[in-house]
């Protein structure tokens, strides 16, 4: 087990569990509602290094603003 | 800035009603067209849906009201409010679930969500096929006896299982079952029964919401429920028992409650999905093609290209396919013309017919085959899941204007119609982005345009007719983009809300559905031609020939003289005649319009149009006049919308001064520094 980090740092093709969510009430809520819940492993799909992320999550791929992927902190596996 | 709710206008008691829910992509809109055999556009992103749509059961006339699309509902933008707002306000009798049974896992939260609300459900497991073709198992039977619901396996886009959803949610009305509950663990349920009995002794609080709901939701600090509350007589006690449990629940975990009730659903889900789904393979495998295509599609470098060829292809593409069409429209027209004039003989009523109608609808319609195609690609685009693509590769760009990548799709809507675009802000979370959006799409060229940018470019840039086109819209975006700037300045400063979208998989969209959905949108336009352009184009025309005795459509008849009046407002930008200004004028009704004025202002059709304008028009005035047109006020339907979205005349009037103030400046700008440049 490595150390905690911000989903946005999650290199392509890396699996992780989320352990964090920071931010607002409603941003987290939506967060939950999209399948990133605490303990659910996802996987980066996509990172550029800049502009959003492609995350697969619950056997559907989202995409997530940079600003959203700092949020998360995740633990990569 | 509201969504003031209002019930629907059925006569029939609602819980003779059958709602229609589901994510986004779960084929919703499939299976409701399939219900009620009326023809919705069905699109492969999320926010098709908008509003609530109604129909009727083909079978026994019960009324079907089809919901947006919402992962959940937390109404967290105003599409899910819409939903969540039908559910518990009209209490539909029975509430069909469409979960994509292939992200079984994911739809489930939705699902639950509505049985904790206390809805009669039954849950459609649609894209049946692709959970087969995914090599994955699911025991629809067991998932039936957990839930204690119905639960019905189907492929809606093969019409699998459709009769047999109709036959379960009917026979649902009369079914009556013990409230479904999640166990939320023993500090959080303590919590809750205590909220329960203090809202139970709310007289009216108790009566709109199911009370064990409420007290759920509140401790999730759901803001809307939480402002009611605020708002509601005699809740005091209330306030003070969900400030005790939130209390004494801040002491036992170190997380937020709203967490942990988000995670028991999920641990409850979790259980389910082990007892009914069996993976025989690695499902990443299947998403594999999706992944490769957007390997290319999604690149850093190559992105931004493919989308832009993408649009420019559609561009060039529009003449030379309308081309092979066109002639067939006029020459319907010129037959009916001959055929008035055989029947009418000469006078008024059939220079109402000739002059009038004629000549304008005619003009109108001569754009249509550009029109279908233009439709045909967005359709496409809609269809094959690029779409959700485009808003991906647009955020890093959205964002350096302050809005986010979500907020494309409603502009790139607008080349069609302005009227949905504006309606699509709606998946956007966040007031100020909404705000933005809606105020800057007008800007872009919508489809009712096209048929002025045909006319003079056909007579003026014959040679490069693709790319003057591409221009103009390319004109469009650019002042969007420094209008969106300027808003967020000085109208709606803060940061941009953070982007979150499900990219669906792609699906090749077959022939019949892009068409069928193309047909749709055009069709508009043409009973808009057939009603709301003929009664402009008659009012044109009576405006013409009044008062009596005046030469047919000159300057001393009515139109004439406020032409006249106006027109030197106009003669800066290159077109001071009084027939350019009345023809601005009525393109307020639609902007069609200001051709088929034009046309019966010069008392010609389609083709005599062309001639006079090669003789009194010069080129750098055309453009001037094509700029204006695209950039001057909305025409009436979208001011009706932006009214109706933004619950204030306000913006409307904001949105008319804008643009005209910006419209003059840029036609301003173009013409004279057309001039300096040595064109003419």
């Amino acid at each position: 087990m490595s150390k905690k980090m911000p989903l946005g740092f999650l290199e392509a093709g890396k699996n992780a569990t989320i352990c964090k969510v920071l931010g607002g009430n409603g941003l987290r809520t939506k967060l939950g509602e999209m399948g990133f819940a605490l303990g659910t492993s996802i996987q980066t799909v996509r990172n550029d290094g800049t502009g959003p992320v492609v995350i697969s999550v619950m056997d559907s791929r989202v995409a997530l603003g940079r600003g959203m992927a700092q949020k998360i902190l995740v633990q990569e596996m | 800035m509201s969504l003031a709710y209002e019930p629907s206008k059925y006569t029939e008691p609602f819980n003779k009603v059958i709602a229609l829910i589901g994510n986004p992509n779960t084929g919703k809109t499939t299976i409701f067209n399939a219900l009620t055999g009326s023809r919705q556009h069905v699109g492969n992103w999320p926010g098709v849906t908008v509003e609530k749509k109604e129909g009727k059961l083909l079978s026994n006339n019960i009324p079907v009201v089809d919901l947006p699309g919402t992962y959940s509902l937390g109404a967290y933008s105003e599409d899910e409010l819409v939903a969540r707002n039908y559910i518990l306000y009209d209490k539909p009798g029975v509430v069909i679930d469409v979960v994509d049974a292939s992200n079984l896992k994911r739809n489930m939260y939705l699902a639950i969500q509505l049985l904790e609300m206390g809805s009669n459900l039954v849950l459609a497991l649609n894209m049946m096929d692709e959970v087969q073709d995914n090599h994955m198992e699911i025991n629809h039977e067991k998932l039936s006896k957990l839930l204690n619901i119905p639960v019905v396996p189907m492929t809606a886009a093969k019409k699998k299982g459709i009769t047999e959803l109709v036959s379960k949610a009917c026979a649902s009305f009369t079914n009556t079952k013990e409230p479904f509950t999640i166990d939320y663990g023993k500090e959080i349920e303590k919590e809750i029964s205590a909220l329960e009995n203090v809202l139970k002794m709310h007289p009216s609080l108790s009566k709109k919401y199911p009370a064990r709901w409420l007290a759920v939701k509140l401790l999730e600090e759901d803001s809307y429920l939480l402002e009611e509350l605020e708002s509601a007589h005699n809740a005091e006690k209330i306030k003070n028992a969900l400030k005790t449990a939130q209390d004494n629940l801040k002491s036992v975990y170190s997380d937020d409650v709203e967490t942990i009730i988000i995670e028991k659903r999920y641990g409850f889900i979790e259980g389910i999905m082990k007892n009914v789904v069996k993976k025989n393979k690695n499902i990443e495998e299947t998403l594999s093609f999706s992944d490769k295509v957007d390997k290319i599609v999604l690149n850093r470098f190559l992105g931004i290209p493919i989308f832009l060829v993408a649009m420019w292809l559609t561009f060039q593409l529009t003449f030379p396919i309308g081309d092979i069409f066109i002639g067939y429209v006029e020459t319907f027209f010129e037959w009916l013309g001959v055929l008035a004039v055989g029947t009418f003989g000469e006078g008024l009523l059939s220079s109402l017919i000739v002059d009038g109608i004629l000549n304008g609808v005619g003009t109108v319609m001569a754009a249509l085959p550009y029109i279908l195609f233009l439709f045909f690609a967005i359709s496409l685009l809609e269809d094959s899941g690029y779409m959700a693509r485009a808003a991906y590769i647009m955020d890093r760009f959205m964002r350096s204007i302050g809005l986010q990548g979500k907020a494309f799709i409603p502009l790139l809507m607008g080349f069609g119609c302005s009227v949905p675009a504006v309606m699509a802000t709606r998946t956007l979370e966040d007031k100020k982005d909404r705000m933005i959006t809606m105020l800057v799409t007008p800007l872009m060229s919508c489809s009712a345009r096209l048929p002025v940018y045909i006319l003079f470019i056909s007579v003026f840039f014959a040679e490069k007719r693709g790319l003057v086109l591409f221009s103009i819209y390319l004109l469009g975006i650019v002042l969007a983009i420094i209008m969106a700037k300027i808003f967020k300045k000085f109208l709606f400063p803060g940061e941009p809300t953070p982007f979150v979208m499900e990219l669906p998989p792609y699906r090749i969209p077959t022939m019949k559905a892009t068409l069928m959905h193309m047909w749709e949108k055009s069709s508009a336009f043409i009973r808009k031609a057939g009603t709301l352009i003929t009664g402009a184009i008659i009012l044109i025309w009576a405006l013409s020939v009044f008062p009596a005795g005046v030469e047919y459509a000159s300057q001393e008849s009515l139109i004439g003289r406020f032409g006249s009046f106006i027109a030197p407002i106009f003669a800066p930008l290159g077109f001071g005649d009084w027939k350019a200004a009345s023809s601005l004028v009525f393109g307020l009704l639609a902007k069609e319009v200001v051709v088929g004025t034009l046309g019966v202002l010069n008392g010609v059709g389609e083709e005599g149009l062309a001639a006079i304008i090669a003789q009194t028009w010069s080129p750098l005035a055309a453009y001037s006049y094509m700029v204006l047109v695209l950039t001057y006020v909305p025409c009436l339907a979208v001011l009706g919308a932006i009214k109706q979205e933004t619950n204030s005349w306000k913006w409307v009037g904001f949105i008319v001064m804008y643009t005209l103030i910006l419209g003059w400046i840029t036609s301003f700008l173009v013409y004279q520094g057309g001039l300096l440049l040595g064109f003419n």
